[in-house]
């Protein structure tokens, strides 16, 4: 379990991190998510003993990363922002430092190890290749595989898809998707479909404080066009479908832009199949029925720019 | 203990992963044997020890154990990988005390490869090896001394440059505080004999010319180790107390 109690942290005059609590449990792939500047590459920092905060704790498996360093690293795997690596290093080198380094392999389980993840990361065809010679989605992904090297009840990762191709991003993604059971997982992004993809879980940061805490479906409740309708019908008759629509009484609000409709419902509740029967009762020539887009961008663009 | 024995082998072959090493060998052996033949007079004083030989070292340290000790740090602090190295689990002094000694064992065995020297004049004359031996002694101590205080500038900045002119002004400071050249400057300029002599108690020549001359005194160990410590210390700190 990775925690964070209080932490603050100010540089000079500044505060960076503003007094941030949170939990990641077992199975929880926690987003991290806020604007450049917010405070994420901070906190991750204070959470794996790099930065000492200013005041508050961070726990690892209930150690102290502060008191009890040596117990609480041993716990998670860390991939930090912009994955640096020992240049002049080949991959097999840099994976056989990292283990040898977290802790007493004997040879064979070693090799083991290194071989597992060479695997998992797709690493055999650059394996002896010097770091500086790799492109930007290689070096990523060696320093992804240094992460998960020890199979870490824990993993840290301060945006583990930058620099990917869209391909390689989706190999990541299910990646960790793959190993959420098992682990607690808490890694920073700005890309919201990432979230909405792999998270079970959303903390919002701006500021260094903490805007929203919660699953990424209740963010999504938070669009003004959460279970909007829209539809597209032959008739023109529209001034009569708005009158019979508004009468409706899980509607709040219809805009009409052109042929399009969009009907807002009532405390996000899900009208897709009374709007339908409705256009059947009418006999309106329906042309189209869906779901208004949800867009996270969008929400996450409210929440932070106020 | 683990986690030393990683950094250090990963620092150690290190310096044979770039050309580094190789040219620093090469200007250190040119640097020391080349000032003790042409400089030193080392032929025509026909005699047969290595004072000639020592003498030099300390100012070829000056110039090129910054060089080897600028990057210890500081490249670290450049390419970010000190995050990865610090969220290891090891401890700071560890780190400190893995690569310390990978850049020690560098300088030490291009010393080792000086080791001409004593064969030529073992081969030219008869030479009492005492003084050879406790004068290896004293320069690999020495060097200990200046690389530690490389490190901890190194720990100061991310800049290589900048180390590099931070530590050679300390050293510079630390030998010509006993330079016998400087020394008769002070005491010309009636500086008080106790306060000169105390002032060069703090030098590296003071506690190397003994050695070189066959004389091993435990005063002069100290000094060595207790810099080395107290840098090394002082290194720790500045890692983690520099955010």
């Amino acid at each position: 379990m990775i925690e964070a109690e209080n932490l603050v942290k100010n540089f000079g005059s500044i505060c960076a991190v503003d007094n941030i609590s949170f939990q990641v449990k077992k199975g929880d792939i926690l987003g991290f998510l806020g604007p450049n500047g917010a405070g994420k590459s901070t906190t991750m920092k204070m959470l794996t003993g790099f930065l000492p905060p200013t005041s508050g704790t961070a726990r690892i498996g209930n150690n102290d990363i502060q008191k009890e360093p040596l117990a609480a690293k041993r716990l998670f795997g860390y991939l930090p922002e912009n994955g640096p690596l020992y240049q002049e290093m080949t991959v097999l080198e840099i994976l056989n430092f990292i283990a040898e380094m977290r802790d007493a392999y004997t040879t064979n389980k070693k090799n083991e190890v290194i071989e597992h993840v060479v695997e998992t990361c797709k690493l055999r065809d650059v394996r002896n290749q010097s770091i500086e010679t790799l492109s930007k989605g290689f070096r990523q992904r060696v320093s992804f595989a240094q992460a998960i090297l020890h199979d870490p009840p824990c993993l840290i990762m301060d945006e583990p898809t930058d620099g990917l191709d869209p391909n390689q991003k989706k190999q990541v993604r299910n990646l960790i998707a793959s190993m959420a059971e098992e682990k607690s997982i808490i890694l920073s992004t700005h890309i919201l479909e990432e979230v909405e993809s792999i998270c079970n879980r959303v903390i919002i940061i701006d500021k260094g404080k903490i805007l929203i805490d919660e699953k990424p479906e209740e963010m999504r409740q938070r669009h003004p066009h959460y279970n909007a309708v829209e539809i597209k019908l032959g008739n023109t008759k529209l001034a009569e479908i708005k009158e019979e629509i508004q009468s409706i009484p899980e509607v709040k609000e219809i805009q009409i832009n052109g042929d399009d409709i969009l009907i807002i419902p009532k405390g996000g509740k899900d009208i897709i199949n009374i709007i339908f029967d409705v256009t059947l009762k009418n006999n309106w020539s329906l042309a189209n029925i869906e779901k208004a887009p949800v867009l996270m961008d969008e929400i996450f663009g409210d929440l932070t720019q106020n | 203990m683990r986690t030393i024995n990683a950094i250090f082998k990963r620092e150690f072959f290190g310096y044979f992963r770039s050309p580094v090493a190789y040219v620093f060998l090469i200007v250190f052996l040119i640097a020391s044997v080349g000032l003790t033949w042409f400089v030193g007079q080392f032929f025509s004083a026909n005699d047969a020890s290595l004072n000639r030989f020592f003498i030099f070292m300390p100012w070829v340290f000056l110039f090129l154990i910054p060089a080897v000790g600028m990057r210890l740090w500081a490249e670290e602090k450049r390419s970010g990988t000190w995050e990865l190295l610090l969220t290891l689990p090891v401890t700071t002094i560890e780190a400190v005390l893995g690569k310390f000694l990978a850049g020690w064992t560098f300088i030490t065995l291009a010393i080792l490869l000086t080791l001409t020297m004593p064969i030529t004049v073992g081969y030219l004359g008869n030479p009492d090896w005492g003084p050879i031996l406790s004068g290896y002694l004293g320069t690999i101590l020495m060097a200990g001394a200046f690389l530690s205080i490389c490190s901890l500038t190194s720990a100061l900045t991310k800049n290589q440059v900048i180390s590099f002119v931070l530590s050679v002004i300390i050293c510079l400071i630390l030998v010509f505080l006993g330079w016998s050249v400087f020394n008769n400057l002070l005491t010309s300029i009636n500086i008080p004999v106790w306060l000169i002599d105390a002032l060069s108690n703090f030098s590296f020549i003071t506690h190397f010319d003994p050695m070189t001359k066959g004389l091993i005194t435990i005063a002069d160990l100290i000094f060595y180790l207790s810099l080395i410590i107290f840098s090394l210390l002082l290194n720790v700190l500045a890692l983690e107390r520099s955010f």
